[in-house]
Parts: C-alpha cells; sequence; structure tokens
C-alpha cells in the first residue's frame, strides 16, 4: 500500500529525536485517523471489543447531522431564499465559517496540549467543534465563536486535565461565556437571522406574552427562528434514535430530562404561571438539543445509572424552573446542565456511598 | 436444592476454534517447569540445584513469605534449567523428565479420620496445596488460616473453555474424594456450583452446598458465584479450588500417588484441531501444540485472562486451556470508520449484532489508542456484581487504600473485570490496575 510507505517513510522525522520530534503528537493524530495502529494486546484480556473512542465520537457527529443540515435550511429559508437546495446553499454558506472557526481554534488548541504533555490526541473536539457553531445563534461573529471556543478548551477543559478529566460541558461552556461576554451580540432580535431581519425566537415570545407566532407543529419540525441546530426537534430526535440505537448516549438521561421537563411544565401549568401546554417546552429553545446531545455527554454528566435518573430528571426541571420562574433568561437549559454538571458528581457520591453501605452491612451481620 | 441463580449481565464471545470433544495423550515433552511467576506474590527460594535428580512430587523450591508452601516438581527426571531474567528473578525451574517416572513416596494419610492439621501438612507437602486460591487478593491459601468456606466453580464460562463435564466424565471418584478433602479444610460450607442444563453428575456429588446458575460470561467464573451465594465482608477469608484440581486432589488422597496429569482444551482459530489433551501440568508448550507459524499467539488460559506463552516456553500452572489467536500487529486504513463486518463488537456502532450466532475470528489489535475514563454505565452491565467498576478503578489509579476496601476490593479478582476491559472503548488496563491495587493493598497490610 503505497499511503502505507508513505507515512512509515516520514514517520522517523516525526519521532521523538527527528527533525520534527516535537510535532509527534499531531503526527500521531493524523496517523491514527487514517490507520489504526498495530498496537497489540500485553497485558490483561488478549482479544479487544473493536470499538473505540474515535468510533464513539463519530456517531455523535453522525447523529448531529440531520439537525445541522436542517439548521443551515432553516438560516436560508428564514432570510426568504426560496426553495430547498437555494436556502440550504445560503445556510451553509452562512454556517460555515463558524464551523470552521470552531475546529480550527479548538483543534489548534488541543493539538498544542497534546503535544506539551505529550499525549495522544483526544477525539473529544470532534464533537466538540461542532457543537459550539451549533448552539450559537447564525449571526454570532466569527470572532467571538473563536473567543469562547479558545475559552471553553483551556478553561473549561484542559486545565481540568483534559478530555475525561473536565467538569463542565465544554461546547455550553462556550455558549456560557459569549452570552455573558457579549451579550449584546449574543441576543437581541436580529442575531437569529443572516438577512438583517429582525425578531423574537419562540422562546422570548412565550415568555413575554405568554404566545408564539408559530404552530406546535412548526416548532416540532423547527420552522423557528434559533441557535443553528436547536430549532427542529424532528431533527434532533432523528439524532436521538441513531444514539439511543447505538448505545452512545444513555437513555436514562435522555428519558428524565424529558420527563423532568414535562413534570415541571405541567406543574407551572396547573398552578398558572404559565399560559400554553406544557409540552411547549420540548419543543422550542433548546430544550430537546440539550436533552439529546449536552446532559448526555458521559464525561460531565452523572456517571451512576441511579445518579443518572436524579440528574437528568434535574436538567429537564431546572429548565423549565428557569425559563419560567426568571424573566431574564428566556432560555435556561444552558444554566440548568452547567449547573447539574457541576452537581452531577455529588449526586453520584450519594449513590456510591449507598454501594459502599451496603458492602459494610455485610460486616455487621457476620460479627 | 437451592434455587438456580440466574445473572442477566455478561456477555458470550463467540470465537472460532472450539475444541472437538475428543481427547487425545499429548507426548512427553522434553522438559517440564514450575514457575514461581504463575501465582501472586510468591518469593521462591530455591531447593535444588542443576543436576538434581527429582521425583513426581519432590520440592523444587518454596515461599519465602510462607516457607510451608512448597513447589514440587510434576515429573521425575533431572533438573536442566534454572531460568532467571532481569536482576537474577527466577522465572523457573525446567525438569528433564526420565522414562521411568518415579513418584515420591508422600505419606498420604486418612482424610476421613485425620487431624486437620495432618491435612493440610500432607497438601502442603505434595505442593497441591499451592492449587488453593485464597481470596480476598487470589494468592495461595495461608495454611495457618481457617476459611469461611470454600467455592468450587464446576464450569468455565470463558471463551472457548474447556468443558470439564467432558474433561472429568471418568473422574467422579476423585472429584467427590477431593471434595471430601476440602470439607475437612473448612468450618464452613464448601460450595458447588454447576452450569444450569450442563449440571452432569455435580448434582450428585455428597457432602457440598450444592448450586446452579445461568447467564453469560463471567457467570462461571467463582468470583461472580460467591457475591451471589456468600459474598466476601471485610475480614473474611474464602478459599476457591478449580474443579480438575479437586480432581487431581481426590486422585491424590484416594491412589496415595501423586499424579499431576490433567486434561487441557487446545482451541482458538489458529490451533490446527482443536481438541483436548492429555498432559502433565507444566508441559512445554511445543509438546502440546507442535509446530506454530509465525504471528500466532500462545495464551496459557482463555482469551480474556489468561497469560502469552512463547512456543518454547510452558504452560502455566493454573491453565486449563491454550489458546491459539492471531496477531493483530497490522494497521488497518480508516478501521474506526469502516463497517468491519469481520470484527466484534458489543457496541451497536458495528454490526455484529445483526449476526449474533456467527463464531468470530478475532486479533490481539487493541483496536484503537488508550484514552481516559470516558463512557460511563457500560461497564457495570459486564460485571454482575455490586460493584462500581469506574470507581473501584479509579481508587487503585490513585492509591486510596480506603477507597479501594470500601468500593468492593476484596470481592473481585483481575478476571472478573476481564470482560469489562474487553468492551471498554478507552482500552484501560483494567485487570492491571486492579492486580497493581491489590498487590499494593497486600503490601500495606
Amino acid at each position: 500500500m503505497g499511503l502505507r510507505k508513505f507515512v512509515d517513510k516520514i514517520k522517523p522525522t516525526f519521532s521523538e529525536g527527528g527533525k520534527l520530534g516535537f510535532l509527534h503528537s499531531t503526527f500521531e493524530g493524523f496517523e491514527t485517523f487514517l490507520y489504526v495502529p498495530n498496537t497489540t494486546t500485553q497485558k490483561g484480556a488478549h482479544i479487544r471489543d473493536c470499538n473505540d473512542i474515535k468510533r464513539v465520537m463519530i456517531v455523535v457527529v453522525l447523529a448531529l447531522v440531520p439537525a445541522m443540515l436542517f439548521g443551515m435550511y432553516n438560516v436560508g429559508r428564514l432570510a426568504g431564499v426560496e426553495g430547498i437546495l437555494p436556502a440550504f446553499w445560503y445556510g451553509l454558506l452562512e454556517a460555515l465559517p463558524n464551523i470552521i472557526v470552531s475546529y480550527v481554534v479548538g483543534l489548534g488548541i488541543e493539538f498544542t496540549f497534546a503535544q506539551k504533555r505529550k499525549h495522544e490526541i483526544n477525539e473529544g473536539f470532534l464533537v466538540t467543534g461542532l457543537l459550539i457553531p451549533l448552539v450559537m445563534p447564525i449571526g454570532v461573529p466569527c470572532w467571538i465563536v473563536a473567543l469562547s471556543t479558545a475559552f471553553a478548551v483551556i478553561i473549561g477543559k484542559e486545565v481540568f486535565g483534559g478530555t475525561g478529566m473536565n467538569v463542565f460541558n465544554p461546547a455550553l461552556l462556550a455558549r456560557a461565556f459569549a452570552f455573558f461576554a457579549y451579550t449584546p451580540q449574543m441576543s437581541g432580535e436580529s442575531v437569529w437571522y443572516a438577512d438583517g431581519t429582525t425578531g423574537a425566537t419562540a422562546l422570548e415570545q412565550l415568555g413575554t406574552t405568554g404566545q408564539m407566532q408559530w404552530s406546535a407543529l412548526d416548532a416540532f419540525f423547527g420552522f423557528i427562528p434559533g441557535s443553528l441546530g436547536e430549532t427542529s426537534t424532528a431533527a434532533i430526535l432523528l439524532g436521538a434514535l441513531l444514539l439511543l440505537f447505538t448505545g452512545v448516549a444513555s437513555w436514562r438521561i435522555m428519558l428524565s430530562v424529558f420527563v423532568g421537563g414535562l413534570a415541571f411544565g405541567y406543574l407551572f401549568d396547573a398552578v398558572g404561571m404559565t399560559e400554553y401546554p406544557a409540552y411547549y417546552h420540548l419543543l422550542v429553545g433548546g430544550f430537546a438539543f440539550g436533552a439529546v446531545f449536552m446532559a448526555t455527554d458521559p464525561v460531565t454528566s452523572a456517571q451512576t445509572n441511579a445518579g443518572k435518573w436524579i440528574y437528568g430528571f434535574m436538567v429537564g426541571a431546572l429548565a423549565v424552573l428557569i425559563r419560567v420562574v426568571n424573566p431574564a433568561y428566556p432560555e435556561g437549559m444552558m444554566l440548568a446542565i452547567l449547573f447539574m454538571n457541576a452537581l452531577a458528581p455529588l449526586i453520584d457520591y450519594f449513590v456510591v456511598e449507598r454501594n459502599i453501605a451496603r458492602r459494610k452491612k455485610l460486616i455487621k451481620n457476620v460479627k | 436444592m437451592s434455587k438456580n441463580i440466574k445473572l442477566c449481565k455478561g456477555l458470550d464471545i463467540k470465537l472460532a476454534g472450539k475444541a472437538e470433544a475428543r481427547v487425545e495423550n499429548a507426548p512427553m515433552a522434553k522438559s517440564y517447569a514450575v514457575s514461581p511467576l504463575d501465582y501472586e506474590n510468591v518469593t521462591p527460594k530455591l531447593l535444588v540445584k542443576v543436576g538434581d535428580k527429582v521425583e513426581v512430587g519432590s520440592a523444587l523450591f518454596f515461599d519465602k513469605n510462607n516457607p510451608r508452601i512448597l513447589f514440587t516438581s510434576p515429573v521425575s527426571g533431572v533438573v536442566s534449567a534454572i531460568n532467571r531474567g532481569e536482576k537474577r528473578k527466577l522465572l523457573n525451574v525446567a525438569v528433564e523428565p526420565d522414562q521411568a517416572q518415579t513418584v515420591k513416596d508422600l505419606a498420604v494419610v486418612d482424610t476421613a479420620k485425620a487431624e486437620r492439621s495432618e491435612i493440610v501438612e500432607m497438601l502442603l507437602a505434595s505442593g497441591l496445596w499451592t492449587r488453593i486460591v485464597e481470596r480476598p487478593y487470589g494468592v495461595i491459601a495461608n495454611p495457618d488460616a481457617t476459611p469461611k468456606a470454600i467455592f468450587v466453580s464446576a464450569f468455565d464460562s470463558a471463551p472457548l473453555a474447556p468443558d470439564y463435564n467432558f474433561v472429568l466424565k471418568e473422574e467422579k471418584a476423585a472429584v467427590e474424594a477431593g471434595m471430601a478433602v476440602l470439607a475437612r479444610l473448612t468450618d464452613g460450607k464448601v460450595h458447588l456450583s454447576a452450569r444450569k442444563g450442563a449440571e452432569g453428575y455435580m448434582a450428585e456429588v455428597k457432602g457440598v452446598e450444592y448450586h446452579t446458575f445461568s447467564g453469560k460470561h463471567p457467570v462461571g467464573n467463582v468470583g461472580v458465584q460467591i457475591h451471589h451465594i456468600d459474598r466476601i465482608a471485610k475480614g473474611d477469608i474464602v478459599w476457591t479450588v478449580n474443579i480438575q484440581d479437586v480432581a487431581t486432589i481426590g486422585r491424590f488422597v484416594t491412589t496415595g500417588k501423586l499424579d499431576m496429569s490433567k486434561t487441557i482444551a487446545v482451541a482458538g482459530s489458529e490451533a490446527k484441531a482443536p481438541m483436548y489433551k492429555r498432559i502433565i501440568a507444566g508441559a512445554a508448550v511445543e509438546s502440546i501444540v507442535g509446530a506454530v507459524e509465525a504471528g500466532v499467539r500462545i495464551i496459557s488460559g482463555d482469551v480474556l485472562t489468561g497469560v502469552k506463552t512463547a512456543h518454547d516456553g510452558y504452560i502455566a500452572a493454573s491453565a486449563n486451556m491454550l489458546t491459539l489467536i492471531p496477531e493483530g500487529d497490522k494497521y488497518e486504513l480508516l478501521g474506526w470508520a469502516m463497517p468491519r463486518f469481520h470484527r466484534f463488537s458489543v457496541s451497536r456502532a458495528y454490526f455484529s449484532w445483526l449476526c449474533p450466532k456467527k463464531e468470530y475470528k478475532l486479533d490481539t489489535n487493541l483496536n484503537g489508542g488508550e484514552r481516559p475514563f470516558v463512557v460511563t454505565g457500560l461497564y457495570e452491565n459486564y460485571l454482575p456484581m455490586d460493584v462500581y467498576v469506574s470507581y473501584l478503578l479509579k481508587a487503585c489509579l490513585v492509591k486510596d487504600l480506603d477507597k479501594m476496601e470500601n468500593l468492593g476490593l476484596y470481592e473481585v479478582l483481575p478476571e472478573d473485570l476481564a470482560l469489562c476491559e474487553f468492551v471498554d472503548p478507552s482500552k484501560i488496563e483494567m485487570q492491571q490496575i486492579l492486580r497493581d491495587g491489590i498487590n499494593l493493598m497486600i503490601k500495606e497490610s
């Protein structure tokens, strides 16, 4: 195989002691991307499942594709472009700079850190890099995307030790950073449109007037303004199906987020604090997107099965609580997930303590 | 009869090369070896030198930590080599067998009438004591201790594992005699667990608490069975013995002669004729499998927990099978993005769920690079125990002894985590991490 020969030929240059040895993590990153390495098992189980983190991450990226494609089409549609393909093309051109900026900045930082720490490059950013533009409004300037990505990767992930060690979901952290640091550019009426049109999102309308100008069906299919990937609940559910079928995301978390959101939605509806049906919460804003792609991040969510139920329910409940009770923030999903990210280790702590208590009880039974 | 215990968690990995149900006698090997590395936490002190004549049952070395524990020769002949590795670490003592095969007179006592201490001394002298495993920690049983109970699993559920009903078909009397010896070693019960639907004669064995289990691997692991029969709490000591070793003990006490022969399975996709072989413990691998092509990994034991063994090496003392699978030292173009129909995964991100009956020919490729703990909730599906795997492993990694104890270190051995290690997409060396944790615990306590 010619390609393999070429890789083997240039490998020494990038290895420790080679001319470009300082780039060896980057080289390794590209090499393992091209070829599954020839490493064999040395200790423990001699055979291994062919699943690896690359595959896990690529499944999540695939699951994001329907929401992304629809989001692009929706951008064009809202800008008044006629026809499905032209609208999609318009949206693609509008969204592409943000996606490229997010990947370039994020991967650049990841590679640098991997190099410094002499790590292999972790695949987590393949997902994060796509999530960031999907949770941002289309009108947000590229430099904000770049800054928030840098903030999320450095402060949110690398200072904790990199993938697997972070407390907060990096993509949400990027959005939170942009939201609080550049509030004018991240909210307001024009940011949801690519062509300078203005208008409030469904969520903002519900928050201020208790009504929205779209039907529930429009909201479900996503013909509403909003962040790039979040508008179409239908497209998100397609992704959810893939994640659940492959077992990549936890069904416990996904289900319990929806249950929590509905429960609190009905509660507020019953006591008369809202004037729209509870299920609207699941259709508008980032609720579905957060439930499917953000709350289920295995690193930042609860890790025990019992903990996942509690964590998911609280995410859904808190999101609706913030939406209804706090008029300053029309969207509660981001803050709910970030807050529960912080609490997840505590939930797990209590679940694991119960496991320990069961084990200690055995001692008393004997003596 | 107690009720059947059904376990839902676990996984049966279907591999090609299952041993055919026929036994062939392996030829006498050029040499046999006893290795201290087959046991955990043994510091060997030699009792022989090269050129010494030994008989079956002659002590070759003992454990400095517990000088009563002797390691004896499985054959008679001449000590042909004392192999050492780095820092003069003893690798094994090799014995070249003679034609006569004389057996050392080991003064067998009547196990029904003798004192417990006499039985212990007899087993220590024969070297069979080393076949008794103590939990927690999975080390050779301490002869000064009395276990709460003794557990024997009558079946092995690992991939391609030997069928003990077949292996011990003619050995019912030996198994019963061995069980009777075990019953004398504990004040508690001797538990014998068989697989439901494949009980063989196990249900008829007297003097034991009989259980049946059904489910997927690791249902045959004695540690999993202990967890569901009588969990190990802090301070408990239990012993376990492999069922074939029970038969060896039984043969020893009934005939009065030590006979270290056993039947092992030779299996795996690279085994030329997968079948059972009658060998003597510690035989040179070459005498069992003959010539083997390059690019084949020989494993003493099963594919999940066995030890990589060289073609000119020896079968490990505890191994009841040799597995031969292809080495996977090849690159795979964009493998992680391919459908990979020929590979197996528990994840539906691949397609092996489409053909649940297919027998796979898996190689030793790691199938990815090592990553931090990322996925959650996966490992617990492959360990039918009330143990949080990733929390326990993290406690081992940070060497937090209290946490290790609290999270279940006494209940598991590396073999119990082998499936978790197999399915892990982060390719974390779980068995090694746990073993290091256990060894640290032994050192500190």
